[in-house]
């Protein structure tokens, strides 16, 4: 009886966590699918009624996400590998305490110390300020999911190279790694999303552009910045636009998670 | 008697908690050497000691002499790693690396550069696969990975794979404890035939195994060595009162 | 742990080997008083018991079987159940001379007496007691006790060799009581013989309490 009301219960609540995100993704998708055409997608934006589109943000967004996991994709698996090999002592529990702090710092406040340290001495927002503020974000994800990663790995296999006469870094390097790497690819990955959703650092750091921007010391559009100006609009064509940017948005994070599913899938 | 291992007055701490007291023992070359006593009695500690492997254990402390083949393996001149290729480890659960099962059994011969070519490199394979009786059953299937094997096989890979380093001891530390009486059987004749080229040490808890596999047996308890004697007279007619409750399972 | 699955089991092995030695001693005491007191009604006794004691011995047959198959049993507990499988047949053939005893009773009681039986009652005596100590001294695990018994089959032997040169000279001096005279000879020859077996228990004792075979060797 109560086994049954508890199941009862649960699969509600499940049916309604579901319903949300079916809802929110077909909102989304009817709101802004009549808006996308290729112009949409290749353009930059223009005065309200002439048109224009995202291309600038879609190029930005790749620019600063490549550029910020270029910078925290090897310093967080490396802090990770260190936490998780060396890192049973006092220095280490002081990395792990402060990477724990900065994954639960609001991301503006990444922004506001960015602007600080970059934007104001160089004198303008820029594409770099923007990226590295993402690349901060992403470091302490990457390291303590890397960390996990490796301690997950059995300590017998660890044993086992150690018994055929492996110096330790090579068990780290090509034991431990490759038996972790689908679950750091998944913890990379997933804060590849996380970065590329982020509006609020970028606010501060990169600014916005209009046209399409190569370079890194200038101001950068982005999707999510781009969706926030759209919206905030006064027109109903704007709104259009941000509905369709959303989109566009989460297709791309959707893309990335599967390709997330995709490399977790065990190989060995 | 030929010892190929010697330890005398063997000591080991944990920081200030002592696991052995006082070892003395003589392990005859080509031989196999049981070891048994109750959970925590010592006796993988002690395994432990003759490869080295408690290094890994930052809070190990180590006093007394373990001799293979007359050369102290705790003097500071010791290359560990020589060491553990000449003294050869399988785990009580299969360890099998995330890699194919070639480059399992390739692992240790390439981290110790001993293949002269690439065709060489698959003869060795091959021959540790072999020496496991391993390689009928994995032979179509070389690259496909390690962990596709039964459990039974997965721990001859672990054998194959120790072999393959060409050891002179192989230390096993409850090698079959997980496996199925046709896989252990398995284990066990394996066993019985690397006796003639290889000198092994095994632990384990199944007293049947050490009677089974081993010429002498030596019995753990609280850290001490209790009784050290041919296979034979340990389970017709022990020495020691504990040994024989031991056995007899008055106490376990 | 001191109450082990396998300890009931070996009490169990133990009363059935007292329960079949003291069988066997009644039918050796019954067996001889069939021959002196001429009762052939108890001869025939005898012989119809030595069914229940071959079923005994089949019994303890399993039982050790069994002990060893599904407890596996080490060391001491080894020893035992090996010296129980072996001293049950000892005792099975035991049980089967003193059925020949009766056999022989039975032929010698349809004949006149030969003579009074003097030294043949006090051999029999003596191998019924070297009995009774021997499973006595199994039971204790007295291994000294299990010596000094070995000890005493030479009286038994030399009683035999008594009897029978005087039971030959009868035959030489009287031919016709040359069929009496060979029973007789007989019986004598079944209790030596129960003598030998009586010390092959021994020996077993002192294998099962010093794990030592005495066997064939001149040191006892």
């Amino acid at each position: 009886m109560l086994s049954a009301l508890m199941t009862g219960l649960t699969s509600a609540c499940a049916v309604f966590a579901i319903a949300i995100l079916v809802l929110i993704l077909t909102y989304i998708a009817v709101r802004g699918f009549s808006a996308i055409n290729l112009e949409f997608l290749i353009d930059t934006p223009k005065p309200v009624g002439e048109g224009g589109g995202i291309g600038n943000a879609i190029l930005g967004s790749v620019l600063m996400t490549v550029l910020a996991t270029g910078i925290g994709l090897p310093i967080g698996i490396g802090g990770g590998v260190y936490l998780a090999e060396m890192g049973s002592n006092w220095f280490g529990s002081i990395v792990r305490f402060l990477a724990d702090t900065l994954i639960g710092v609001p991301s503006i406040i990444v922004g506001i110390f960015i602007y600080t340290l970059i934007v104001l001495p160089m004198g303008r927002q820029s594409g770099l300020a923007g990226a590295l503020s993402l690349a901060i974000i992403m470091i302490p994800i990457v390291a303590r999911t890397t960390e996990e990663m490796i301690k997950l790995v059995p300590k017998s296999m660890r044993e086992g190279a150690l018994a055929l006469g492996a110096p330790e870094w090579r068990v780290t390097w090509n034991i431990v790694m490759p038996a972790a790497a689908s679950g750091i690819a998944t913890g990379a990955m997933l804060a590849i999303a996380r970065i590329s959703g982020e509006t609020a650092p970028l606010l501060f750091t990169a600014l916005n552009s209009r046209f399409y921007n190569y370079f890194y010391d200038q101001p950068m559009a982005s999707l999510t910045v781009q969706i926030y100006n759209y919206a905030t609009g006064p027109f109903d064509v704007e709104h259009q636009m941000a509905w369709a940017a959303t989109l566009i948005l989460v297709g791309l994070i959707l893309a990335i998670n599967v390709a997330v599913r995709y490399l977790a899938r065990r190989r060995y | 008697m030929e010892s190929k291992i010697s330890i005398s007055n063997l000591n080991f701490f944990y920081g200030k908690a002592q696991a052995l007291y006082d070892i003395n023992l003589e392990i005859p070359e080509r031989e196999v050497v049981a070891f048994i006593g109750p959970s925590g009695c010592g006796k993988s500690t002690f395994l432990r000691t003759l490869n080295r492997m408690n290094d890994t254990i930052p809070i190990a402390k180590v006093d007394g002499t373990v001799l293979i083949d007359g050369e102290d393996i705790y003097s500071s001149k010791t290359d560990v790693v020589a060491l553990r290729r000449k003294v050869g480890m399988v785990f009580q659960k299969s360890n099998p690396f995330p890699k194919s099962i070639f480059e399992n059994v390739a692992y240790g011969i390439r981290i110790n550069k001993m293949q002269t070519s690439k065709s060489d490199l698959n003869d060795r394979v091959e021959k540790a696969l072999v020496n496991a009786a391993l390689w009928d059953e994995v032979k179509d299937r070389l690259s496909s990975s390690a962990f596709g094997l039964s459990g039974g096989q997965q721990q001859r890979l672990c054998i194959a794979r120790a072999l393959a380093v060409e050891p002179e001891v192989i230390l096993m530390d409850e090698p079959a404890s997980a496996l199925d009486p046709i896989a252990t059987q398995k284990i066990e004749e394996l066993v019985v035939e690397l006796k003639k080229d290889y000198t092994i040490v095994i632990v384990t808890h199944n007293m049947q195994q050490a009677g089974r596999v081993s010429d002498r047996t030596a019995f753990f308890m609280l850290g001490k060595l209790i009784e050290y004697n041919p296979t034979q007279k340990m389970f017709t007619n022990p020495d020691e009162r504990l040994t024989e409750d031991y056995i007899t399972g008055r106490f376990g | 742990m001191e109450n082990r699955i396998i300890d009931q089991q070996l009490d169990r092995l133990r009363d059935k080997l007292l329960l079949l030695g003291g069988t066997t001693e009644r039918a050796l005491q019954r067996a001889m008083q069939s021959l002196t007191n001429r009762d052939s009604d108890l001869a025939q006794n005898v012989l119809r018991e030595d069914k229940v004691i071959d079923e005994m011995e089949l019994e303890i047959d399993r039982l050790c079987i069994e002990i060893l198959a599904l407890q596996q049993p080490a060391a001491h507990d080894l020893r035992f159940v090996i010296s129980v499988a072996k001293i049950t047949p000892i005792l099975e053939r035991i049980a089967d001379h003193a059925g020949s005893i009766a056999k022989a009773a039975l032929i010698l009681n349809t004949e006149p007496q030969l003579k009074q039986y003097i030294d043949l009652p006090k051999m029999a005596t003596n191998a019924a007691e070297m009995l009774r100590s021997a499973l006595d001294a199994f039971t204790s695990e007295d291994a000294e006790a299990s010596r000094r018994i070995i000890k005493q089959d030479r009286v038994i032997n030399k009683s035999y060799k008594r009897i029978f040169s005087e039971l030959i000279e009868m035959m030489i001096s009287d031919p016709s009581i040359t069929n009496s005279a060979a029973q007789l000879l007989f019986a004598a020859k079944h209790l030596e013989r129960i003598g030998d077996y009586v010390k092959d228990i021994c020996e077993l004792n002192v294998y099962l309490t010093e794990a030592a075979f005495i066997k064939h060797s001149k040191g006892k």
